[in-house]
């Protein structure tokens, strides 16, 4: 067990923090908010401290395995869950520091759900904080590490690995550094184009970059008590349309860019999740208007996308209040919230990459009950599926279904509802943010006792971090040994 | 460089080892999942399961913006077909390994034919280095720079050697030598000794000057000089084909112990001058009788590497022969280093090795300046060669006022035709060749042996 390596990367964490908050600073500096931006700046200057110190001696073996690359990126996903809620909690905006915790949590995990019932009477820049968390959780912190820290060698792999999304993470370069850094590159393009866009369509920078962030990232915090609707509808569109492209897999955006559409087409995962979520907007859509909620077909089409894309990519705005949308609507959208989006993405929840493993898998197994002797694989994009992969996707669905019941049956303690119970740990554990009932898109999570929302938190995390890293940390055995 | 490496075996994961730290982007093809997994887990590669001739996994690897494609898969004729298409399909450098002897006449129309920059062959490169070693035979290594004219030469000191015992300015002082001692291994450390370094008994010292001041210096430790006369070989492999037929083109009396018959008669018939005995190498009378006890070398050429090593320490015990074996496989750490086996050969590394050589010479077209490379001690040092551009930070300081790093070590300059011994007050120019000896590894150019500043 390499100690010294993960005392030194959680110091740069650290510093990656003191650097991070430089941003919220800016914007308390802006809108003068000097109390809020000595908070930012003495936590900024305490971080670096820490981090500087801590990152001082440097490991003399810089060599890792496995099992330190999935501990190392479990603590960090901790480490900045728990430095960020510090603004928060010192600000006095939010006065527990578990639901700061929270707060920051479904920040970093681009969940979006939120313990606030009026977010309008935070200042700009804790506002912003918030906005920000999304942004820096949805491509990840470590792979953001990886591409400008010089972390050399192969024991990179194993973090790349640990925090990016999906059944099988490969990379698209050579070097994880360069696929980091390309990964980043797509990224902030995207966040540009869509700032310069909202500007376009009448939003001021503040709440062009905020909702940006929510946006990009996939989370899904909102600056208003309404949501999205406040804004026009050209915003709106925009909105929708970001949110389509971030839940789809950052690779086929690589191979575009390298002129190799033919490649970027060949992706089947980016297929089915068009067609699934363009499937569902439709029947939405159809249900909404024959129930006279909105008045014409095109309204009915553009809240039905909006609730759709909005919830399978896991981000989690909301337009409407789809909690009082017909049954069978708020039936299909708790199956996209369990669904999510595309693996690489910054979409989080089940992926639909594994919903086709799962399917292809099933189909072998029947045919193989009928033909003893059948051989038979999966294939997916035109290439086989590594049995090793088929095999996690089917550990994923069981770990995935136990943490399920298990978080079910623990916050039921609370006594709330069944819908609300049931749909709040699907909401978090697919980083979606809001269910229905209670914690629907006009409700939150501040109801909710300090012991569940600790359960939520960790749920969070877990689905982030594909279930597995935090496992790993919280297994004692994984802590023993050399 | 963009390199794509066709093929994860042995020699495939010891290239990937060594190019992965010399910041290149490297992609592995192989058809073997699970050994390419191993690959991608250890080094930060990308790894493509795929047929390494098939034009669409080339180009799924990005063959068309590759400089170099290395086959070295264990079948020829698919690293052959795997060249012609990265020739075609991306016009890059290719290198090949070709290992059946049906070939060996037809490298050159080969590599014409197909486009090759390099064709390598594993067995005839070790064989040329047991040539080079039964040449030289105090020495456990031998490698040559700049044209044969310096050379890099390894001995273990022995028993009662003059070596023993005094610092090495004393030793300069005494011996009157331009020889420099350059690396010393001692048990599994490596050390870059200065003048207070006192040599012991079995220490490896690798020396590095002039071809001439070198047999002068081997003299005056009453050293052999001459090459071998008469050697026994063990096994009737591929390596020992090459070997057998550069001895006997040297002249020297070659016996080899074969235990196949058909091999045998397959072996006299190409090379009649040779004298093949039926017989394994374990058969203990049967190497007496064939005059183990007054043999001059003894090479162990067997496909296990347990009975190489077991060989070459009963020959210890029977004769003064020089002693060289071939291991395929684990060194076993540094266990075997202790066990006095002689000189060591090891196909694996030999062919590595020699394609590291190229890449670093072609990545100096591009952005590197190191002429050539040989690692001492599996890699635990370098011995590298340097082309000093206009432009160089080491350019006409004295050599006493550079701030070096710590373990390294400048050990000759090659001016033109001239061999600079360094000294305090030499300077090194523009269009020098400079010889570095470092236990760091990974550098790409001559200002990576400064401190930074």
């Amino acid at each position: 067990m390499n100690y010294a390596m993960i005392r030194f990367v959680l110091a740069r964490t650290f510093q990656l923090m003191a650097v991070l908050l430089l941003l919220p600073l800016l914007v308390a500096l802006v809108y003068a908010e000097y109390n809020r931006m000595l908070i930012f700046a003495g936590l900024s200057a305490f971080f670096f401290v820490v981090g500087y110190l801590g990152a001082f001696k440097k490991p003399e073996n810089r060599l890792f395995f496995a099992r330190e690359g999935f501990l190392m990126t479990a603590l960090i996903w901790i480490t900045i869950s728990l430095l960020g809620a510090l603004p928060f909690r010192i600000s006095g905006e939010i006065p527990h520091y578990v639901d700061a915790v929270f707060e920051t949590v479904s920040g970093f995990t681009t969940t979006g759900a939120s313990i606030l019932s009026d977010v309008e009477v935070l200042s700009k820049s804790t506002m912003f904080w918030r906005c920000f968390t999304h942004w820096i959780g949805g491509m990840g912190v470590l792979v953001f590490m990886l591409a400008i820290l010089p972390l050399a060698g192969g024991s990179t792999m194993h973090l790349m690995r640990a925090e990016s999304p999906g059944p099988s993470v490969g990379k698209f370069l050579p070097r994880v550094r360069g696929t980091a850094r390309v990964l980043y590159l797509i990224y902030i393009s995207f966040t540009v184009t869509e700032i310069v866009l909202l500007l376009i369509t009448g939003l001021n920078l503040y709440e062009a970059s905020t909702l940006t962030f929510s946006t990009v990232g996939t989370g899904g915090f909102s600056i208003t008590n309404d949501g999205i609707n406040p804004y026009p509808l050209a915003s709106q569109i925009v909105i929708i349309v970001f949110m389509i492209i971030c839940g789809i897999n950052f690779s086929v955006y690589y191979f575009f860019v390298t002129k190799k559409p033919k490649e970027a087409l060949k992706s089947e995962e980016m297929r089915w999740y068009l067609v699934i979520l363009f499937g569902v907007a439709t029947m939405i859509a159809i249900m909404l208007y024959r129930a006279n909620i909105t008045a014409t077909p095109g309204e009915s089409f553009h809240h039905a996308l909006f609730a759709s894309s909005s919830i399978m990519t896991t981000t989690g705005f909301a337009t409407l209040d789809f909690n009082l949308w017909p049954q069978l609507s708020r039936t299909l959208l708790f199956m996209l919230t369990l669904l999510g989006a595309c693996a690489g993405s910054t979409g989080g929840g089940f992926k639909v990459s594994r919903l086709i493993i799962c399917v292809r898998r099933i189909k072998n197994e029947l045919i193989f009950s009928t033909h003893r002797k059948s051989v038979r694989q999966v294939y997916m994009d035109g290439h086989r599926v590594e049995s090793t992969t088929v095999k996690s996707v089917m550990t994923y669905v069981s770990i995935y279904a136990f943490i399920y019941v298990l978080s079910f049956v623990l916050i039921s303690v609370d006594g709330f509802d069944f819908e609300t119970n049931c749909t709040a740990v699907a909401a978090t554990l697919n980083n979606v943010g809001p269910g229905l009932g209670m914690v629907g898109a006009t409700g939150n999570y501040g109801a909710y006792s300090v012991f569940s929302k600790i359960i939520l938190s960790l749920d969070m995390l877990a689905g982030r971090l594909e279930l597995i890293p935090l496992m790993i940390l919280f297994r004692p055995k994984s802590w023993r040994g050399d | 460089m963009q390199i794509i490496i066709v093929g994860c075996g042995a020699v495939g994961t010891t290239i990937i080892d060594q190019l992965s730290k010399e910041d290149h982007n490297i992609t592995v093809i192989d058809l073997d999942a699970e050994s390419l997994k191993d690959v991608v887990d250890s080094y930060d590669v990308m790894g493509i399961v795929g047929n390494g001739a098939s034009y669409t996994t080339m180009k799924e690897a990005g063959i068309e913006e590759a400089d170099l494609m290395i086959a070295v898969t264990q079948d020829d004729e698919l690293n052959l077909l795997s060249c012609l298409i990265a020739k075609k399909a991306g016009n890059c450098n290719t290198i090949a390994r070709v290992r059946n002897p049906v070939y060996k006449q037809e490298v050159g129309y080969i590599k014409e034919e197909l486009g090759l920059s390099m064709v390598i062959n594993p067995e005839e490169a070790a064989a040329q280095e047991a040539v080079r070693l039964l040449k030289f035979p105090s020495a456990r290594k031998v490698e040559t720079f700049a044209r044969s004219r310096v050379e890099m030469v390894t001995i273990q000191i022995e028993e009662g050697s003059i070596l023993t015992g005094k610092t090495l300015q004393q030793l300069q002082k005494e011996l009157k030598s331009q020889v420099l001692f350059c690396v010393v291994s001692r048990g599994s450390e490596v050390i870059i000794p200065d003048g207070s370094f006192v040599p012991q008994v079995h220490d490896e010292i690798t020396l590095i000057g002039r071809s001439k001041h070198m047999i002068s210096l081997f003299r005056k430790m009453k050293l052999p000089t001459s090459r071998v006369h008469s050697t026994i070989i063990i096994g009737g492999g591929s390596v020992s084909f090459y070997l057998i037929e550069q001895l006997i083109a040297l002249g020297v009396d070659v016996r080899v112990f074969e235990k196949n018959k058909e091999r045998c008669k397959e072996l006299s018939n190409i090379l009649p001058e040779a004298l093949f005995i039926n017989a394994s190498g374990t058969d203990r009378d049967m190497l007496m009788e064939e005059g183990l006890a007054d043999a001059e070398s003894f090479v162990a050429l067997t496909n296990i590497d347990e009975e190489n090593i077991m060989l070459s320490l009963f020959a210890k015990s029977m004769s003064k022969a020089k002693r060289i074996i071939m291991l395929h496989h684990a060194r076993y750490g540094d266990l075997v280093d202790t066990l006095d086996v002689g000189s060591i050969i090891d196909t694996r590394e030999i062919t590595a090795e020699k394609i590291v050589q190229f890449v670093r010479g072609v990545s100096n077209s591009l952005d590197s300046n190191i002429e050539a490379l040989y690692a001492i001690n599996e890699g635990k040092a370098e011995v590298l060669e340097f082309l000093i551009r206009e432009g160089a930070p080491v350019l006409d300081i004295p050599l006493a006022e550079m701030d070096l790093k710590k373990g390294v070590l400048i050990a000759v300059v090659l001016r033109g035709n001239e061999v600079v011994h360094p000294r305090g007050d030499t300077t090194i120019h523009v269009g020098d060749r400079v010889i570095v000896v470092t236990t760091i590894s990974g550098m790409g150019d001559i200002r990576d042996i400064l401190n930074k500043r």
